[in-house]
């Protein structure tokens, strides 16, 4: 079946940007400075708060009309759509995972007079990770399902060639949806066991409050 | 800048016609998922390995495979297979596809209620001879369903924003009416927009109340936390 | 220094530059919101003094040594380590708060063992004490191994180097959150009830690493302590606090055994009974 390396670039692209911006908006969302908070937190509840796919479609359709800029490709506005939207969501994850390593934790790092970054990078933050690992295989799954969502911008993904078959051979249609449906499935369990296996691994090693 | 109020006004009318689809939408699938959902964990309590191994990865298919592939598989699909194929509306088709997507999600929920009800509990309705619907109705469900509630009521903003898919096999809600409103007038920007506006109008105050919600749960459920702490700081005297 | 002789009473010089002095605490007062928990706590510690600090649940011990740690902020009055104000610092020949590089030139010589570890669980043992010589004090990494092992042979954990925290038990625990902060050798060491997390059989393999510790001698020791036995063997002041105060305080004998002070006696009377 083709498109296949086009749903493995999505999602490839999309999980790298999407782990950034959690990242980057977790940490924004924690910081001392009132502006960078405050506009992290509007990024963190827009993409929260609409669709994932009525986001595709702004970046795709509104955002060239608005700015009079072309994203270029709709690779661009598919990645952008879903790592944008997914990281809003995970940065959530990596604020609340800080906050849940206990303060014990701070104040024994701040006893072995650590700075605020030691205490940050060799304390907190290796912690925090281990904690995240699950709900970040959950979201890699729901990433995979979401980049089914390229093909509605002419991006030629699986779907899209299941598409292109079902209009050829109408018949066709129940085999080439259960094949579509089987060929995700099959993606998503290498991911599955990953998640699992995050599962164990944050079970481990980490002392929250 | 290329905004355009006037049709930005001219779109608004035309995109809230679909809101009341969206919404009826949204519940109906929430409804069917609730229902479904009590059925995928009736169905894991059975005490056999094999059904019980064969029932997850069910489920675990379904959740990790795309909605948007499952409404094309319902609608397009469905009424082409042999004997038991029949063709379902737009509408249909959807409170089915995405109803059955999100009830895998709705009968872990269920399961993590009950399993968050304690063993002792158990044993005390057993020591206390309750028949099997007693035991259920009132013991295990009074406690298992109220820490549930503010999960269940997250899974019905997320079903609400995954609604808008159902635009891709003709359900005639917001996103449906944004899309022809754009391609009559070759102006996607303002019709989009309000979609979006109307998503974010909707969603993000429900979000909080769950929020609320959820944080009076835990104070109400984390009695037992509370007590501890206060033991181990009364510990610290002796 | 081991052998120094402690002056009976207390200290109320509170000159600065005294080099007698190692810690000393000026007029210090701590409000949590409205409820001031410390009304003016004036102490000095000496080099090499093991003081503990003995009082009812509440009285304010904790917050006293959180202060020094740099874990709590004071609402007012001063600390001054080792000749340097601990909480505030001179700029443009100004006395401002201190900031976060202020803090931590100061409380380098400070080391603290808390109530309940506060191991770090992703790091073994070995890591645990090897982490800040190396990253604080920018020790070699060769070296910083040598010494750790070596301490932790000394509290009785060379063999368990490479496990992790949740594989110890409560007492081998508090022994490694010894050893990780004496690496760092300090000069004076905060104790936070060391041994109220613990069951009651491990209580006594930590008060042996830290009577071996006190008997070296050189470091300063407070203890916050409900051990009053183990307060009466090794301290050299012991100091009772109470409601927010220093209500009594000398040395072992005269406060746990012939003060006359009605708090103190029925503070006492719970643990006798
Ligand atoms: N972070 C805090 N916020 C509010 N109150 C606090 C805080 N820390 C301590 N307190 C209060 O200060 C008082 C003294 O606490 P503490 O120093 O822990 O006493 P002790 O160690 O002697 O038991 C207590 O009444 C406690 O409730
Ligand atoms: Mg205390």
């Amino acid at each position: 079946m083709r498109g296949i390396e086009i749903t493995i670039t999505v999602l490839i692209l999309s999980a790298i940007f999407g782990y950034l911006f959690a990242f980057i908006a977790g940490l924004c969302r924690l910081s001392t400075n009132p502006i960078l908070r405050g506009f992290t937190s509007f990024y963190v509840e827009i993409f929260r708060g609409t669709s994932l796919i009525v986001q595709l479609f702004w970046l795709y359709y509104a955002i060239p009309m608005l700015f009079g800029i072309d994203l270029g490709s709709n690779l661009l506005a598919g990645v952008l759509a879903i790592s944008l939207n997914y990281g809003a969501y995970m940065s959530e994850i990596v604020r609340g995972s800080i906050l849940a390593v206990s303060k014990g934790q701070s104040e024994a790092a701040t006893a072995l007079n650590m700075s605020r970054f030691q205490r940050m990078r060799l304390v907190i933050f290796p912690q925090a990770v281990r904690m995240m690992l699950p709900e970040f295989g959950n979201y890699l799954i729901q990433m995979l399902k979401a980049t089914s969502l390229v093909s509605l911008i002419g991006m030629h993904d699986i779907l899209y060639h299941g598409n292109i078959l079902r209009s050829s051979d109408l018949s066709a249609a129940p085999t080439v949806y259960l094949l579509i449906l089987v060929f995700y499935f099959i993606m998503a369990l290498p991911l599955i066991f990953l998640t699992r296996k995050g599962e164990a691994i944050s079970k481990k090693g980490v002392a929250s409050q | 800048m290329n905004w355009r109020w006037d049709m930005f006004f001219e779109a608004l009318p035309y995109v809230l016609q679909g809101i009341g689809v969206t919404i009826g939408l949204t519940f109906a699938c929430y409804l069917f998922a609730l229902i479904v959902g009590f059925g995928w964990t009736f169905l894991r309590r059975i005490p056999n390995k094999t059904i019980n191994w064969i029932i997850t990865w069910i489920m675990e298919f379904i959740r990790s495979t795309p909605p948007l592939v499952q409404l094309f598989f319902i609608f397009f699909a469905w009424p082409m297979v042999p004997y038991v194929g029949v063709t379902l509306s737009p509408f249909a088709s959807a409170v089915l596809g995405l109803g059955i997507h999100f009830s895998t999600y709705i009968g872990e929920v269920y399961r993590s209620g009950i399993e968050g009800v304690e063993k002792g509990q158990w044993e005390a309705s057993r020591a206390l001879n309750f028949s099997t619907t007693q035991k259920w109705t009132k013991i295990i469900l009074p406690q298992a369903i109220p820490p549930t509630i503010p999960m269940l009521g997250n899974y019905l903003i997320i079903m609400f924003k995954e609604v808008p898919l159902a635009a891709t096999i003709g359900v005639v809600g917001i996103l449906h009416m944004a899309e022809s409103f754009g391609s009559v007038n070759f102006r996607y920007l303002e019709a989009y927009t309000i979609v979006a506006l109307i998503f974010l109008a909707l969603s993000y105050p429900s979000a909080i109340l769950i929020n609320k919600l959820e944080r009076k749960m835990n104070r109400r459920f984390d009695k037992k936390a509370a007590l501890n702490s206060m033991n181990e700081s009364k510990g610290a005297v002796s | 220094m081991s052998e120094s002789v402690v002056t009976k009473e207390h200290s109320q010089d509170t000159q600065t530059e005294n080099k007698d002095v190692i810690v000393s605490y000026k007029n210090i007062t701590k409000s949590f919101g409205d409820v001031e928990v410390l009304k003016g706590i004036n102490l000095d510690i000496k080099p090499a003094e093991k003081v503990a600090l003995i009082g009812p649940s509440g009285s304010g011990k904790t917050t006293i040594i959180r202060m020094l740690m740099t874990l709590e902020q004071p609402t007012s009055g001063e600390i001054i380590v080792d000749g340097k104000n601990l909480w505030h610092m001179e700029k443009n020949g100004d006395l401002v708060p201190a900031n976060e590089k202020h803090l931590r030139e100061v409380r380098g010589d400070i080391g603290m063992v808390f109530q309940h570890f506060n191991l770090f669980p992703h790091m073994t043992i070995l890591e645990n004490c090897m982490t800040a010589p190396i990253h604080v004090q920018k020790e070699d990494k060769a070296s910083a191994k040598e010494r750790s092992i070596e301490m932790l042979k000394k509290v009785g954990l060379g063999d368990k180097l490479d496990n992790y925290p949740s594989q110890l038990s409560g007492g081998q625990k508090q022994r490694v959150a010894m050893a990780r902060a004496l690496v760092m050798r300090p000069k004076i060491m905060l104790f936070d009830e060391v041994t109220s997390a613990l069951d009651p059989e491990l209580v006594g393999e930590v008060l042996e690493v830290i009577r071996d510790i006190a008997k070296e001698g050189e470091m300063a020791m407070v203890l916050v302590t409900h051990e009053m036995e183990f307060a009466l063997d090794i301290a050299d002041r012991v100091i009772f606090l109470d409601n927010g105060v220093i209500a009594e305080e000398g040395t072992p004998s005269e406060v746990l055994e012939h003060s006359d002070n009605e708090r103190l006696q029925q503070f006492l009377h719970r643990f006798r009974s």
